[in-house]
């Protein structure tokens, strides 16, 4: 519990500074990339309407894509390939979805398939480009709401650049000197080979792994210089080091709501907003410490608390707390193993996914997600107010529904989907280890952390054969870039209207009443959407 | 003019059955997705119920076709109310002819265009919508408006308009024709009432679209639960088979049952009474609104534009005081004052001689011998010349000019209390009288504009609910603030010209505003159609009329207000049962999910919180509830969730609590009582 007084603490002090330099960076001038636009002939005052900007997302996407997916395949061919093959096609598409869409689902193990120069100029890259593009695409959201009667919402490339240089890459660097200081291996040297007390050898692979770490959390990307993640040594060697990840992962979607409220001119805006995430992710990461120490299944029962699967040095507390906070966040780092957990603490990090990344979620999805709940709220329990519902005086009328429903629509449909066709289908089934509901819930885990853009994994599948490494590749695809077009397509119909003035007839935002109400209509449409695939996982692998 | 009746008269239910089974129709259903959605189960459901009779099949089936009948129901029952009303207007569009004006030629009114010049005398039916041209008839409106008093129609000004249908009880007018053919007032009125051309309204539109993506979230989430289900089943072989899961899966009478019951059938069923409500309330009141859209609007309202007259004071102004001048008592001026109305039949010389009567206890008089001097443009004072004594009240410098001419000197203080009452917003009468040969002035009438009772709580209401008022007046500034301030209006725009009202209408709305009014003259066109709403009064013109998106049948300016509450009451009508409709799934969930799954996972019977007899009869249970919370919720879908007046933010707290609260409580209550009743029956338990 002191981990998760102090973790808040921190972030209550951070996330004011924080996101007051994110909105000077996305709303003031040009600084220190001003170089950096001279040389991609950027032109920052350029302003994109919304499926101009809608396009620069696909297509830098697109490309991100084929360059991932090339470095991979001719990895043989290329420097610092540490002596490994060419990585498969379907692994190779499959990672480079994964990297771009910000989800970093590994279906490989990483320090047995990719060499330094992969990790580095394509995984790294892409660790924080992806999430430079989801602040871009949130603040393009933000931009909406501001702006009146505009058919712009921004510049995309301005904003990709801003983001990766003045936000992700500064604080990335502090963050990857104190893990470094802290312990995190970071080097470049070749594997050593070390005799083992039992007589064997093992390769002990280093690398540039604290640079990793620090954008992995801050990004919430997630993805892994080793397979086993943040359980490894190298990448978290302690309690500091687990804090501190922690503590990043939350960093930024903790701070853009603050960066949200002063841009349209109500920092209380920002207050209720973060109210919301923070009131949901206290409640999971309480519930999910709660079913962890209360250790509800035999062996469990037996030793106290439910040890299994997770790291001695951290213990089941940092354990659960990390496994909520890279659930909370579309992270999917993992310090320890979600499958192990206890079926009621693993439904939680499934349940944490399933609110659609939105408490904090993603570096700038996490807040567009939540704006969508907010937009669906203010016209369910908006209308009870007698008026057109309204959010930041934007009219929240058909069109906007329409786009808002659509953005809600695409995760659920495709882990249901998902998680059905794989049910159904030989190659689905085939992949199981284990039966029954709990191999049920590590493919309905799965589905919903390839859709929802969240990269952990319950384990447990063969997650490498064909058919998983294309469905999963379609659910990150899909469940990233739909959304995004939404998100988008929303905030150019936002511009483009002229604002109506507050009066005590509107609907107030900022206040507890609507903090508890977009809490409340985030828990029963996740609840009433999930609640048929969770009975049958996780509820009735842990209800007796 | 139509009787409200009973909400949720049974007759009323039952004579609205045949329509509600036409409704049924798959071509008409199609328009509400989630009631199609319904019905194509109930297809379903009875396919598999012949296939596989049993008790439970049956049931299921026969509730599910009942739930699509009852939301038709809703529908019909709504529609019902404005039949009677559209069958009277009918009766007053029987076929009329029209006699041309000039050639005399008879023709069918049904041939008219607009244009044409029609003669309408007395005891003949006007044959179509028109402005008189020549001539003054009284006519009997009473077909449109239900108001049995004849009102007065003449050609040029603002009382021009002519409705057809209604009828000429004197003398002779001749019409120049405004409508096309069949898009006449009543033909208008009668497809309002009888809600045939109702286009969905834009909020409308918008909640269907959600609502049609929770239908589709639901869809999708339980056609996936198929091979979850069959999974499951199938690593749990020793379970035997039941009759909601084998291992096929679950049966399709089951995946029906919970699909229906997790789609938002209760606001889908309800959603477009609720509008026809909306609109009926209106005609109730007398108002017609000429399109949904200004309905909605009318709740979006944020400005509303009052005239003065009429609105927000009585028609004119009335005697206040009696300020005498110095060595005149008040009595003597009141006296005066009164002799000098007697004959004065205008509103404010009523009101002097009813002011002094109550005021001084001065009774009328008869008196003979007396010489009225009427007001004219040139004297601008009127008065009475008795045996031996001259009176005299009108504008100030008038009379005072009268007192000097005869001798007298009205002195400074004259002139201060003048200044004073027109300072203070009032009109100063001032009354001077000459005896013998003397002249002098006695005293000051301040006559003021009376603000009706209750506006400054209304106006006050108003601000709470966030709605600015904005009063609309010839006068000048000064005596405008006045009145605003008394009134306690927000702001004031005097000495208002049309124009004026147009540009002040033009700068709320790019603040992003809607703004309502009231208007009835043809001047107040461009501002009716400016406006978001614009309720023309019925004895306005026809430009007016056809320039507004509403028209007041009673010309009564103040019922802006009510239109306002009545759009706020659909809109949150709305509201809450789209809440209370999506709470009403926890409980159906909780029923459902442990009665299809608890046979394989027996720990999932824990769900079963209701404890609920049987797999069947919680499925059965939670069919029935569905299906009956419909009916249960018409009367207030008609009626309207009730609406008070105040702030958003209490507002929500209220509705909320007792929709969405109310909405998650209900269901496990209702489908625990159907429970205790349906497990009695044979093949449920």
């Amino acid at each position: 519990m002191l981990v998760l007084a102090s973790l808040v603490v921190a972030l209550v002090l951070v996330h004011r500074p924080l996101g007051d330099y994110m909105y000077r960076v996305y709303t003031g001038p040009p600084g220190r990339e001003r170089a950096l636009y001279r040389l991609l002939g950027v032109r920052p005052d350029t302003e994109q309407p919304w499926p101009v900007y809608a396009r620069a997302v696909l297509a830098f996407a697109l490309v991100s894509v084929l360059v991932v997916y090339g470095l991979q395949r001719l990895q043989n061919w290329l420097i610092l390939s540490l002596g490994f093959d060419a990585v498969p096609a379907p692994v190779a598409w499959n990672t480079a979805i994964s990297f771009v869409t910000n989800t970093n689902w590994q279906s490989y193990a990483g320090e047995n398939t990719m060499g330094h120069l992969v990790q580095m100029s394509a995984l790294a890259v892409q660790n924080f480009v992806s999430a430079a593009v989801g602040m871009a695409v949130a603040v393009a959201l933000v931009r909406g709401f501001t702006r009146r009667g505009s058919d712009t919402v921004g510049n995309f490339w301005a904003d990709l650049i801003r983001g990766t240089v003045r936000i992700l890459l500064p604080i990335a660097f502090v963050g990857a000197l104190i893990l470094a200081a802290a312990g995190v291996v970071q080097n470049f040297t070749a594997p050593h080979e070390v005799a083992t007390i039992a007589g064997g050898t093992q390769h002990l692979t280093g690398g540039p792994i604290a640079g990793q770490e620090a954008i992995k959390e801050l990004g919430t990307n997630g993805g892994g210089f080793y397979n086993t993640n943040s359980a490894h040594p190298f990448e978290n060697p302690g309690p500091g080091t687990n804090w501190f990840e922690i503590f990043l992962l939350l960093l930024i979607p903790f701070s853009f709501p603050r960066t949200f409220g002063r841009m349209v001119g109500q920092p209380r805006q920002g207050h209720a907003i973060v109210a919301v995430m923070a009131t949901l992710a206290l409640l999971s990461v309480i519930l999910t410490n709660v079913f962890e120490l209360s250790g509800d299944a035999t062996v469990p029962h037996a030793v106290g608390a439910a040890m299994e699967g997770k790291e001695v040095r951290f213990g089941v507390s940092d354990s659960a707390t990390f496994a909520a906070a890279t659930t909370l966040t579309s992270t999917g780092a993992t310090n320890s193993a979600h499958d192990s957990f206890t079926p009621l603490g693993g439904m939680m990090t499934l349940l944490n996914m399933m609110l659609g990344e939105v408490a904090p979620g993603g570096t700038g999805s996490g807040l567009y997600g939540m704006l969508i709940l907010a937009i669906l709220t203010v016209f369910i329990a908006g209308l009870m107010v007698g008026r057109t519902p309204e959010y930041l005086g934007k009219r929240i009328s058909a069109r906007e529904i329409k786009l808002a429903s659509l953005y809600f629509l695409v995760t659920p449909v495709l882990v249901l989907t998902g998680t059905g066709l794989a049910m159904a289908n030989r190659s689905g089934l085939a992949a199981m280890h284990n039966t029954g509901p709990h191999g049920f819930s590590e493919i309905l885990y799965a589905f919903t952390s390839a859709a929802n853009n969240n990269g952990s994994a319950f384990a447990g599948i063969t997650a490498d054969t064909p058919w998983y490494e294309v469905a999963l590749g379609l659910c990150m695809a899909f469940g990233r870039f739909l959304p995004i077009i939404f998100v988008l397509a929303l905030a150019g119909s936002l511009a483009a209207q002229k604002p109506v003035p507050a009066s005590a007839g509107t609907l107030p935002t900022h206040r507890p009443q609507f903090v508890g109400m977009v809490v409340g209509i985030t828990v029963i449409l996740v609840a009433l959407t999930f609640l048929p695939a969770l009975a049958l996982g996780p509820l009735a692998e842990g209800i007796h | 003019m139509s009787p409200p009746g009973g909400l949720l008269d049974p007759r009323q239910l039952l004579s609205s059955l045949p329509d509600a089974a036409k409704k049924l129709n798959p071509l008409t259903l199609w328009r509400n997705p989630v009631m199609f959605i319904v019905e194509i189960g109930a297809v379903a459901t009875t396919v598999l119920a012949i296939l596989e009779p049993s008790f439970f099949a049956w049931a299921i089936t026969a509730w599910l076709w009942l739930t699509a009948l009852f939301a038709n129901l809703a529908e019909a029952v709504a529609e019902g109310r404005g039949k009677a009303q559209a069958a009277s207007l009918r009766a007053a569009k029987r076929d009329t002819t029209a006699r041309m004006h000039e050639s005399e030629a008879v023709i069918n009114a049904a041939d008219l265009r607009p244009g044409d010049l029609v003669v309408v005398e007395a005891g003949e039916i006007i044959p179509g919508d028109g402005d008189i041209v020549e001539g003054i008839a009284s006519v009997d409106e009473s077909a449109i408006t239900g108001e049995s008093a004849p009102v007065i129609r003449e050609s040029g000004g603002d009382r021009s308009a002519v409705t057809g249908g209604t009828k000429v009880l004197s003398d002779r007018i001749v019409v120049r024709i405004t409508q096309k053919p069949g898009e006449s007032f009543i033909d208008r009125m009668i497809a309002l009432v009888e809600g045939a051309d109702r286009q969905k309204t834009p909020n409308e539109i918008a909640l269907n679209i959600l609502l049609a993506a929770l239908t589709l979230i639901f869809l999708v989430a339980t056609v996936t639960m198929q091979p979850m289900a069959i999974y499951a089943k199938r690593v749990n072989p020793g379970v035997p088979d039941s009759l909601a899961l084998t291992a096929d899966g679950v049966s399709g009478v089951v995946l029906i049952s919970l699909l229906v019951c997790l789609i938002p059938t209760t606001i889908g069923a309800l959603l477009s009474a609720i509008g026809i409500a909306g609109m009926d309330r209106l005609v109730q009141r007398n108002v017609l609104a000429l399109s949904g859209r200004a309905v909605e609007a009318a709740g979006d309202v944020s400005t509303l534009l009052l005239d003065k007259t009429g609105t927000i004071t009585l028609g004119n102004r009335q005697a206040a005081a009696f300020v005498p001048a110095t060595g005149v008592s008040p009595d003597e001026l009141a006296a005066a004052a009164q002799l000098a109305s007697l004959a004065d039949d205008t509103p404010e010389g009523r009101s002097i001689v009813v002011f002094a009567k109550e005021g001084f206890g001065l009774r009328e008089r008869k008196i003979t011998g007396a010489h009225w001097a009427p007001f004219t443009a040139q004297t601008r004072m009127s008065g009475v010349d008795v045996p031996d004594r001259q009176i005299r009240k009108g504008a100030a410098s008038a009379v005072m000019s009268w007192v000097r001419q005869h001798g007298g000197h009205p002195g400074e203080q004259i002139k201060e209390l003048v200044d004073g009452i027109s300072a203070s917003g009032g009109t100063p009468l001032v009354v001077g009288e000459r005896v013998g040969g003397t002249s002098r002035v006695l005293g000051v009438i301040h006559l003021k504009d009376v603000v009706k009772q209750g506006m400054r709580e209304r106006f006050a209401e108003m601000r709470r609910m966030g709605i600015r008022t904005i009063m609309i007046t010839g006068d000048n500034p000064l005596t405008a603030k006045a009145i605003a301030d008394e009134a306690g209006v927000d702001d004031f725009l005097a000495e208002a010209t049309p124009e004026d009202k147009l540009k002040l209408i033009k700068k709320e709305q790019e603040g992003g505003r809607l703004v309502a009014m009231t208007g009835d003259g043809t001047n107040d066109a461009p501002a009716l159609a400016q406006a978001d709403v614009g309720v023309a009064m019925n004895t306005g013109t026809s430009a007016a009329k056809e320039a507004g998106n509403m028209v007041d049948l009673d010309s009564n300016p103040t019922k802006l207000i009510e239109i306002v509450e009545i759009g706020k009451q659909l809109l949150i009508t709305r509201g809450a049962l789209t809440t209370f409709s999506i709470a009403n799934d926890i409980a159906k969930y909780f029923a459902i999910i442990p009665a299809i799954f608890a046979a394989v996972y027996p720990g999932l019977d824990a769900l079963n919180v209701m404890r609920l007899a049987s797999p069947q009869s919680a499925i059965l249970a939670a069919v029935i509830f569905n299906a009956i919370i419909i009916v249960l919720l018409i009367p207030l879908a008609l009626r309207g969730v009730r609406y008070r007046p105040s702030s958003a933010a209490d507002l929500l707290a209220r509705n909320l609590y007792r929709y969405g609260l109310g909405g998650v409580v209900a269901p496990f209550v209702g489908i625990k009582i159907i429970d205790l009743f349906v497990q009695h029956l044979p093949g449920i338990s």
